[in-house]
């Protein structure tokens, strides 16, 4: 397996405070990596960095293509499609608006229609309320909706931040088991970041783990699972 | 009976170019959340081009769409160079700029054009549509240009993707652009479309009015006094906004206050909409769960 993403060096600023210290990630094509780590950690910081939402520094290369000067617009149109934290609804877009949102960017839009069916097989319950302004949904439901908006657009690359954030643990599970499907289906690569470990070491295959700003240890899930001392300074169980 | 059919008809005539100020209005509301002063100075500057063309020799409606297209690159032209730098800067600055933009246009028509009074030729006749001295082809004119207007705008906003993102873009713009918006150029066109729509009520005022670099003045209280009636996020309620504020005008003016106060009617609607009802009539509130 060749790497779908490399960053390299990259640091990151919110004004003058540095939040991240030379980070090394390199993302599988095919895997699902999770970036776990305590609060404040640095991991949504990395998520934003890797999109150009913040100021920062280092290099980003997709596949071969460097991406480090890319505006945000332009790595999405790339194929890097980032959840972001709190589920960027248009609450006053229905949810077909907000789905229907991709077509601007998509060349073949009858290709896009098949694959708004396509999102509608993952989550039905997106499809029952198709008409729905989009605010009106619940938190699993503007969740699946981020999701299936992320979907839309195509991706190569999938940046989840915290999807299980406040939501009930059965939504949880339903949305954790969609995510795996869509990454074995669609062959959508994944870095999720989360909060609850357990959870996020169950669906990754990679596991990088942050402190303040900085990449502490990284490897296969299974060798963080089971390293007793790790899961407890760093993670908490 | 005729005296109040008639004082309707320049009601809803009036209120069809308050309509298409307000529409102006919210289009760069609803896309950057500011309130641009400086849309009537814009047309007022879009009419005198129109004026020059038709000075020139060319037919109506060629100077009419020429007109269109060259506000639209105007108004895209003046989001990218002037508001694009203060993106981040606080909204007194931005108050400011707009402020700056009208005397500019204000100062810039006179200097060109001169500050007297110019005639501008209507493309609709002044009779009678039924002959008894009601309603004007003029009148019926203006109200038409003004809802085929709205009904573009609507097909635009509901139905193209281009539309869809423009919405985005003002709800959301951090989301717009994870869906790979380009968020600025979207303001831009926001912009452009103001600009458009605020060059077609200067041709549709001027023959009224009359061509003077002040002519709007009075036309953007009234506009804006239209857009909070409707509510300031919603094209269609500007729109219905527009109508009811150039009827209500028309007929407090002849009715109750006379011709002098109607300005101060206008006023006293802003303010009452802001302390009554701030979303207007047809405002839309947005369900948001949290």
């Amino acid at each position: 397996m060749s790497a779908l993403l490399q960053v390299k060096g990259m640091s990151a600023w919110y004004g003058a405070i540095r939040a991240l210290y030379e980070l090394d990630l390199s993302i599988e094509k095919g895997g699902v990596t999770a970036l776990l780590g305590a609060n404040g950690a640095g991991k949504t910081t990395t998520l934003r960095a890797i999109c150009n939402m913040i100021r920062r520094s280092g290099s980003t290369v997709l596949d071969g293509t460097d991406i480090t000067r890319r505006s945000t617009e332009d790595i999405v149109r790339m194929g890097v499609a980032h959840v972001p934290e709190g589920r960027g609804t248009f609450v006053a877009l229905t949810v077909e608006e907000n789905l229907k949102l991709a077509f601007h960017i998509r060349r073949d839009h009858a290709e896009a229609r098949r694959d708004m069916e396509l999102v509608f097989e993952y989550f039905p319950r997106l499809k029952e309320r198709i008409r729905q302004q989009a605010g009106t949904l619940s938190g699993g439901e503007q969740q699946m909706l981020a999701i299936a908006r992320a979907l839309m657009i195509r991706p190569r690359l999938m940046l989840l931040d915290e999807p299980s954030f406040g939501l009930a643990p059965l939504v949880v599970q339903e949305i954790f088991r969609i995510l795996r499907r869509i990454n074995a289906e669609e062959h959508v690569s994944m870095l999720i970041v989360e909060q609850n470990a357990a959870l996020a070491l169950d669906l990754a295959d990679h596991v990088y783990l942050l402190e303040t700003g900085s990449v502490v240890t990284s490897g296969p899930s299974a060798m963080v699972q089971n390293d007793e001392t790790l899961r407890k300074a760093y993670l908490g169980y | 009976m005729d005296f109040f059919v008639q004082q309707i008809a320049a009601g809803l005539t009036s209120g069809a170019i308050y309509a298409c100020v307000a529409l102006g209005l919210v289009m760069i509301y609803v896309s950057t959340d500011h309130i641009n002063f400086a849309q009537g100075e814009m047309a007022m500057f879009a009419t005198y081009l129109a004026w020059a063309m038709i000075d020139a020799g060319l037919p109506y409606w060629i100077a009419f769409g020429l007109t269109v297209a060259v506000a639209f690159a105007g108004g895209l032209f003046i989001q990218r160079v002037v508001l694009k730098p203060l993106e981040n800067a606080p909204v007194l600055a931005l108050v400011v700029c707009f402020i700056a933009l009208l005397s500019i246009f204000n100062a810039l028509a006179g200097m060109i054009w001169s500050y007297t009074i110019k005639q501008f030729p209507s493309p609709f006749p002044a009779r009678d549509v039924f002959g008894n001295g009601l309603v004007s082809v003029q009148q019926l004119g203006v109200v038409a240009v003004t809802l085929v207007m709205l009904g573009l705008l609507t097909v635009f906003f509901r139905y193209t993707t281009l539309g869809l993102a423009m919405r985005a873009a003002a709800q959301n713009a951090t989301s717009a652009r994870l869906m790979g918006v380009r968020v600025s150029w979207m303001l831009a066109l926001g912009w452009g479309l103001a600009a458009a729509i605020g060059a077609i009520a200067g041709m549709l005022v001027a023959p009224i009015v009359f061509l003077d670099p002040n002519m709007m003045t009075g036309i953007l209280v009234y506009g804006f006094a239209g857009a909070l009636v409707g509510g300031i996020g919603n094209p269609l309620g500007a729109v219905a906004g527009g109508f009811i504020v150039g009827v209500l005008e028309n007929l407090v003016g002849s009715y109750v206050i006379g011709n002098e106060l109607k300005l101060t009617f206008a006023l006293i609607v802003v303010v009452g909409v802001l302390l009554l009802k701030p979303a207007g009539i047809f405002g839309r509130v947005i369900v948001k769960r949290v």
